[in-house]
């Protein structure tokens, strides 16, 4: 299966969620809720799709991604 | 403990007034409204008695329970009297022993006097009654017109009915109106011809009861009685323990003859069922002794292999080493685990600590995932917690009730019926649901609004509900401004506002009248106390986080939250759904919702624990399920679950079960999942299980074994043993000292031990007190988020349409459920005589759609979505919406979930099982997925 494309749909879905906030808040929002709810694995996949040109994304999903390129764990 | 509960006759009431009267000589103090009858058994004074129980409300027709009151003219009934101050009462003297045994005698009368070969003998209220008031002989003799030949109606596969036995006390009648809310039986006929009728003259199974027993649990002879009794015998100690079901986790008194069950009696000091039970609890137990049982582990090479017993120990050997080879050669993230929403706390504990300390990552996810999850989240940023903020008997307190998505008499009847007692007080109830559930319209309970949803529109429905509240200014201002936080109400309230929430603009899209929609805001903001009872039908969807955060939404801004008789509360399925999620079996959180990254939790596990653990989160079930098919996660350890058959889009989940490398599962039988198996581990029934649940109302119950593992061992014994076997030590002596360990680590359960529930019967989390039994109601003073105490949040709810449309290659939406009969999956129930009810999985279609189709009642038919086809029975139901059509997957012959997706929730990954667009067609043969299906059972049986 395309577990890639997957990813796309399901990082699509969130920031569809957070959109109704203004562009910062959701790009902030989306990044958080990937980082806490996703396994590592998985957002590596998706920073290695968007790094590859990031076809389908959500525009807050390529602005969050670039969050999440930083730090992978903290205290929450 | 003992076998019998004290009747006290009549039920307690509540009052600030206390009375004070005289007894046969004793001063006793009661709250107003109590009957004289209950009053003298509250001092020890025994009144006798036959039509009464406190169960019931008072009736006054057997004239065994006369006294004399000074001061007052007659006998009067002592349950229908009510106490006065200064009353002066006589339960016994010659005048009242005399008019009971005339009474008595005309009882007797026309009765059979087979005592010695009474099932009931032992145990016959009538027996006791006529020695109680020495009943010596009976001057009219037995000869005249009687219904000694009356015919025995053994329909129902629980109970037997005899009316010959029979004495026409109305307590069956009675309790199936007052408890239980059915009113499946009548007295039919006038004076001698009087008689118990079920129904129209009908026999039970052909009646409108639902077997919940409270009938027979009222009978005061042997006219109804448990056939398991009539087999066995009378019990000879019980235990009490909790029912392994729905979440309402009700408590039970196993009444027990050695390591037999007898019967199972619905627990009166129960906190969340209070004396009532379901046909589930009540009857369905028999799974626990059935043959399909395995004892034994086993395992196999190859899932194309025959099954091997073997020793405990090389069964765990055996999976240590399999899990630890698939970590060897694809990482220490390729294995994980599911925690079981039918075990134990302490089950779910232990396995959960297994997977982060042994396995060494956090891919440990739930059942609840495909259930519940959205609750979570949702309450979580919403309120702060992740749980229902009342308990149950909060609702006797409603005004306005709102039920969205759930169908409490068939999921949780329990409750269903102490929801449908308050709606008969005058409560007003408003149901959200595509389906016309029986609360819609049931005997004396009527919606006053049943807003008949498009599904997957919940989200749009909450939003006019909330735009019409802000708009018409209906607004709690004071409660907003007390408790939440006010940027989030200004944003979401601003929001709500705009007009494309209106019920006029929405109605596109939900398909409900604006005027309806209206009319039903205004009635749950304005009628009084307000409470919101849900299930699946909002959390699975692709909406779902959102549509709870739409009822919280709701609740805040009417000031609906804190206090008896509101609330936002989830109907959770699963026994212990509310305790796996508490247990930490999410990928993201330690016990109690702490989430894995934060550095002082994970200190604390780390430190109790004497392991590693790892920061980041894990992979939820679908993750799990994606990674094996692309080859990264290859061995799973399945507790109690049937992820096989529950779980959405059945080929993708067989297709991941085969990419694994190891499965292991510990369950009672070779399920679905069990197929894909290389190691089976024998689980214990919570007949068997020594731990605790916790219920929808976060009720913490303990469950008791009342027979010895049949297994020999515990399901945390096993788990302790397969995690020491992979390197990491994991002891404890008993299930008390896995409960303590919790309570140490968790904050909102650190008032908890099972000593502690063994004095008080039940606490609800959270509970830090050691003197406490908990939080009956959540929020009353403030909202606790971020662990610290804050303020509601309101979320931003924008609908958003669900990606799976009906089109026209599939112009229907498929929406799931269960039925009250069967559980879940079906293996417990399946395996019991519930499947009289409900021998196989139904389509229920609308006319309409029926007839374009050329379907008629009862033709098989195939349901095909674009993963997938089955075929079933039609049935054509007058309950469904044009389009929808609804079906069950409680047998796996059905297998409902070949046709459901992988769409989720985008927060949760919850599936989408309450919308999925099929076409539906006559068809004659089962379909591909059935005959492949076939033949692997066929192979996993061998």
């Amino acid at each position: 299966m395309d577990t890639t494309r997957e990813l796309v749909r399901m990082a699509n879905q969130i920031a569809s969620y957070f959109q109704s906030y203004p562009q910062d808040e959701a790009v902030t929002e989306t990044a958080g809720h990937i980082r806490a709810f996703w396994e590592p694995r998985m957002r590596q996949r998706l920073l290695d799709h968007s790094s590859a040109g990031g076809e389908g994304l959500h525009e807050i999903v390529t602005q969050a991604v670039e969050r999440l390129r930083g730090p992978t764990v903290g205290s929450a | 403990m003992s076998i019998q509960d004290i009747d006290y006759g009549t039920p307690a009431r509540e009052s600030a007034t206390m009375v004070t009267l005289d007894i046969d000589g004793r001063t006793v103090t009661v709250p107003e409204g109590t009957s004289v009858m209950r009053a003298a058994m509250e001092a020890g004074i025994t009144v006798p008695k036959l039509c009464a129980t406190d169960m019931l409300d008072a009736y006054g027709s057997c004239r065994l329970c006369m006294v004399e009151i000074e001061g007052r003219r007659g006998t009067p009934a002592s349950c229908t009297t009510p106490v006065a101050p200064g009353m002066k009462v006589h339960t016994q003297n010659e005048r009242l022993g005399r008019l009971r045994r005339g009474v008595m005698e005309l009882y007797i009368s026309d009765h059979p006097l087979d005592c010695l070969t009474c099932p009931t003998n032992g145990n016959c209220e009538l027996q006791d009654m006529a020695g109680a008031v020495g009943l010596r002989n009976v001057r009219y003799g037995y000869e005249g017109e009687n219904h000694r030949s009356a015919v025995k109606d053994e329909s129902n596969p629980y109970f037997t009915f005899d009316p010959s036995k029979c004495i026409v006390c109305s307590r069956c009648v009675r309790a199936c109106g007052e408890v239980q809310g059915t009113f499946a039986l009548t007295i039919d006929g006038r004076g001698f011809d009087s008689k118990v009728s079920p129904g129209a003259l009908e026999q039970f199974m052909d009646s409108e009861c639902v077997s919940c027993g409270a009938c027979v649990q009222a009978c005061p002879t042997a006219t109804l009685t448990e056939k398991s009794l009539i087999e066995l015998g009378q019990p000879e100690h019980s235990v009490i323990t909790t029912c392994a079901y729905c979440g309402v986790g009700c408590s039970f008194k196993a009444e027990m003859k050695g390591t037999t069950v007898v019967r199972m009696v619905p627990h009166k000091d129960g906190g969340a069922n209070e004396g009532h039970s379901c046909v589930k609890g009540r009857f369905a137990w028999g799974y626990a002794t059935h043959a399909d049982r395995q004892m034994k582990p086993m395992i196999r090479e190859s899932i194309d292999d025959p099954w091997r017993v073997v020793s405990w120990e090389e069964a765990i050997t055996y999976a240590a080493t399999r899990l630890r080879a698939v970590q060897q050669k694809y990482g220490r993230g390729s294995i994980g685990g599911i925690t079981s929403s039918r075990c134990t706390n302490e089950e779910v504990y232990v396995v959960q600590k297994m997977i982060r300390a042994a396995f060494g990552n956090n891919n440990v996810d739930t059942c609840a995932r495909v259930c519940h999850s959205p609750t979570g989240y949702g309450l979580k940023q919403t309120f702060g917690t992740s749980a229902g903020t009342q308990d149950f008997r909060s609702v006797d307190k409603s005004d306005v009730i709102l039920v969205i998505g759930a169908n409490p008499t068939d999921g949780h009847p329990v409750f269903g019926s102490r929801m449908k007692k308050r709606l008969r007080q005058g409560a007003k109830l408003i149901v959200i649901d595509p389906r016309r559930i029986d609360l819609v319209r049931s005997p004396h309970v009527s919606a006053t609004h049943h807003l008949q949803l498009r599904p997957g529109t919940n989200v749009a429905a909450m939003n006019a509900l909330a735009h019409v509240i802000v708009t018409e200014e209906l607004v709690d201002r004071n409660f907003v401004a007390d408790r939440c936080d006010p940027m989030e109400f200004a944003r979401w309230e601003a929001f709500v506002r705009d007009p494309r929430h209106s019920p006029e603009n929405t109605e596109q899209y939900t398909g409900i009248p604006a005027a309806e929609m209206r009319a039903a805001a205004r009635l749950y903001a304005t009628g009084g106390n307000a409470a919101i009872y849900y299930g699946l039908g909002v959390t699975e969807h692709s909406q779902g986080s959102t549509a709870v955060m739409g009822m919280a939404n709701l609740a805040m801004a009417t000031g609906n939250i804190g206090r008896d008789g509101v609330g936002v509360n989830p109907l959770r399925g699963q026994n212990n759904v509310q305790g796996s999620c508490d247990m930490g079996s999410f990928p993201h959180e330690l016990t109690g919702y702490r989430h894995v990254s934060d550095d002082v939790v994970r200190q604390q596990f780390e430190e109790v624990w004497n392991a590693a653990l790892d920061p980041e989160p894990g992979l939820r079930i679908p993750n799990m399920f994606d990674s094996a098919v692309d080859g990264t996660f290859m061995g799973l350890f399945v507790q109690g679950e049937d992820i096989a058959q529950s779980d959405p889009n059945t080929q993708h989940v067989f297709a991941a079960l085969r990419a694994m490398e190891i499965v292991v599962v510990q369950d009672l039988f070779l399920n679905e999942t069990a197929a894909f198996a290389h190691v089976f581990l024998p689980g214990t029934s919570f007949l068997e299980k020594d731990g605790t649940f916790t219920n929808a109302e976060r009720r913490i119950n303990r469950v008791r074994p009342v027979m010895p593992s049949k297994t020999g061992k515990q399901e945390w014994e096993v788990v302790c043993e397969l995690a020491t076997a992979m390197g990491y030590p994991m002891f404890y002596r008993t299930s008390a000292q896995i409960m303590d360990e919790i309570a140490r680590l968790t904050p909102s359960f650190s008032g908890v031990s099972f000593a502690k529930l063994d004095r008080v019967g039940s606490v609800q989390w959270p509970c830090t007190d050691e003197d406490s039994v908990g939080t009956p109601i959540m929020h009353a003073d403030g909202f606790v988020r971020e662990g610290k105490a804050s303020r509601g949040r309101f979320m931003i709810t924008e609908y958003v349409p669900t990606e799976e449309r009906a089109s026209r290659f599939y112009p229907l939406i498929l929406t799931t459920g269960r039925i009250l009969s069967h559980y879940n999956v079906g293996a417990q129930t399946r395996r019991t005589a519930n499947v009289a009810w409900h021998p196989e999985d139904i389509l229920e279609v609308h006319a309409h759609d029926a007839e374009e189709r050329g379907i008629r009642d009862g033709d098989l038919v195939s349901i095909a979505s674009r993963v997938g086809a089955t075929t079933l029975r039609a049935r054509i139901s007058d309950r469904m919406p044009q389009g929808v059509v609804y079906t069950t997957f409680h047998h796996p012959v059905t297998g409902a979930n070949v046709v459901t997706t992988e769409n989720s929730d985008w927060a949760t990954n919850c599936p989408e099982y309450k919308v999925t667009a099929v076409q539906v067609t006559l068809s004659n043969h089962p379909s591909d997925w059935q005959i492949r299906r076939g033949a692997l059972v066929e192979v996993a049986a061998e």
